[in-house]
């Protein structure tokens, strides 16, 4: 029963993810005064990606054509850990916050390998500049991650949240700034304003996109899919640890209705703030990105800092 | 005591100094003079909440009075003030461009452990958690003088010199319970003097340097070196 809950959660990630990404975009078009495309559109680019022929250079290695599902199935792992409408299943109990982190890792190594196997230009310097960035948002978001698992003496996510769940409302000053530290580095590792702009294709500054530029059909419908799961993973860390109140506790109708409800309603608040914050902000420099992320260790290290100096027990 | 047996009030000052602390380190980072006295004006208003969440918590009336002064003269007045003074100099289109950012909001960091560090005996054998701000409001002290250290325009300068007594400020809330009423009329207005006399120096540094960048100043030596 618990298994087969947790299979269902891992499966309502994969459905909803692509709805929060139509969601955001239509409140960035309603902002931008534009007209928006269909709540449902991301699924229609992917029905249609996926019946298209995948074109695959002459100079392909097999990684090029295995990449993708590499990307899409560590994604899909990272996405069983983390709780989403329920604590207490048995995929978050097996796995830590740190296997969630080491997963996005993996899918990311094999994403800038594609890029690079391909020989092109872009793809080489996409890659380049994807590692750059993840390699000074990881220690920001480990140090966030930190903050709050001093916090509840855990490392799991699912025992973590059911702490923070069951202290009601505590004003903990080292989860303002782990909240920060999240959302910058979340920003920076789904490659939204002002790291990157994923609606672009502009040599100059785009980074995701440059490595996946060479890959058609299937294999684009795959890793566009993997990164909108990030999206909502980013999304649901945060609506989940920070503002945990209506997760299901228990593994009835009733309360994992309720749950799907906040976590919906949440996830769409946040969609919305997103969206603001991309229409006030203009793209960073990418020489500014470190400036940016170091920012976010700082937050999380200011964290760590008063969580030890303000609410440590002596 | 862990901070999920502090009562309300106690939690909600925990978290402004919390946020006291994170304004300092924003306006040690910022290279922009209008943002720079914006962020100043926002670290004025988190006092001005924390003075009254003391004086409602504590039940001590006079505190919102400080609160009130903090208010008109930290929010509204002075930096109204500086920001007229960047805007008639025309500075507010420079950007600063910082050396080493990165160093000195590390150092910044080290200076918040350094405090909490310093400060550990006297929280150890007094004990009351309000102490624990006691290190914030110490490293919102040394990081208004990196500030000053590390910024070359004039105006960061008097920013940081108000982010100390800021701290200073911060302190008198949550350690004792809110200074004598004398006292803090007369630092009040002491910062007030001090608000005007900064807008007569940057006049004059303004007349003689044509610039409010201090490291020109070093320029001045009657020899050439």
């Amino acid at each position: 029963m618990n298994w087969l809950i947790a299979i269902l959660q891992t499966l309502l990630f994969v459905v909803m993810a692509p709805l929060l990404a139509g969601w955001l975009k239509c409140c960035k078009c309603h902002l931008q005064n534009r007209k928006a495309p269909s709540l449902l559109q991301p699924y229609r680019d992917l029905i249609k990606l996926t019946r298209k022929q995948p074109v695959v250079s002459e100079q392909a290695s097999w990684l090029f054509i295995k990449a993708p599902y590499i990307i899409f199935s560590a994604t899909l792992m990272a996405a069983s850990v983390v709780p989403l409408i329920a604590i207490d299943l048995p995929t978050s109990a097996s796995a830590d916050v740190i296997v969630m982190v080491g997963f996005f890792a993996f899918a990311r190594f094999f994403l800038a390998l594609a890029g690079l196997d391909i020989g092109t230009a872009f793809g080489g310097m996409g890659s380049s500049r994807e590692m750059t960035i993840s390699s000074l948002a990881e220690p920001a978001m480990l140090m966030a991650v930190f903050t709050l698992t001093m916090t509840a003496s855990t490392t799991n996510l699912s025992f973590a949240i059911s702490h923070v769940v069951n202290d009601g409302l505590v004003l903990r000053p080292s989860f303002v700034f782990a909240l920060f530290a999240l959302i910058l580095v979340a920003i920076a590792e789904t490659g939204r304003i002002p790291i990157d702009n994923p609606a672009t294709h502009l040599e100059l500054t785009m980074i995701h996109e440059a490595m996946i530029l060479e890959y058609s059909g299937r294999h684009l419908a795959l890793i566009e899919w993997a990164s909108q799961l990030k999206l909502m993973l980013y999304g649901v860390l945060i609506a989940n640890i920070f503002f945990p109140w209506g997760i299901a506790e228990s593994f009835t109708a009733e309360a994992l209705g309720y749950g799907l409800l906040a976590i919906m309603g949440k996830l769409a608040l946040l969609a919305v703030v997103l969206a603001v914050s991309e229409t006030l902000f203009a793209k960073m420099r990418l020489f500014r990105v470190q400036e940016f992320l170091s920012f976010a260790y700082l937050l999380g290290l200011l964290g760590m800092l008063s969580h030890i100096i303000l609410e440590a027990s002596r | 005591m862990n901070i999920e047996q502090q009562d309300f009030h106690t939690q909600a000052i925990l978290s402004m100094a919390a946020l006291v602390g994170l304004t300092s380190f924003l306006m040690l980072g910022q290279g922009r003079l209008l943002r720079l006295i914006f962020v100043f004006a926002m670290q004025g208003f988190l006092l001005t909440l924390t003075a009254a969440l003391a004086a409602y918590s504590l039940n001590n009336p006079h505190l919102y009075i400080s609160a009130v002064l903090t208010l008109v003269l930290k929010v509204i007045f002075i930096p109204w003030m500086l920001r007229r003074e960047v805007i008639q100099m025309k500075a507010h289109r420079d950007i600063e461009a910082l050396h080493n950012k990165t160093t000195v909001m590390l150092g910044g960091a080290s200076l918040m452990v350094f405090s909490y560090y310093v400060l550990h005996p006297i929280v150890q054998t007094t004990s009351p958690v309000m102490l624990n701000a006691l290190a914030v409001s110490l490293s919102v002290v040394l990081l208004g003088m990196l500030l000053m250290i590390s910024h070359r325009q004039a105006v960061a300068h008097v920013v940081g010199f108000m982010s100390i007594e800021n701290g200073l400020f911060f302190a008198a809330i949550v350690a004792t319970k809110g200074m004598p009423m004398v006292v803090e009329l007369g630092v009040a207005f002491d910062v007030l003097v001090a608000a005007v006399l900064f807008g007569i120096f940057f006049l004059h540094i303004r007349t003689s340097i044509d610039s409010l960048d201090v490291d020109r100043l070093n320029r001045l030596h009657e020899v050439d070196k």
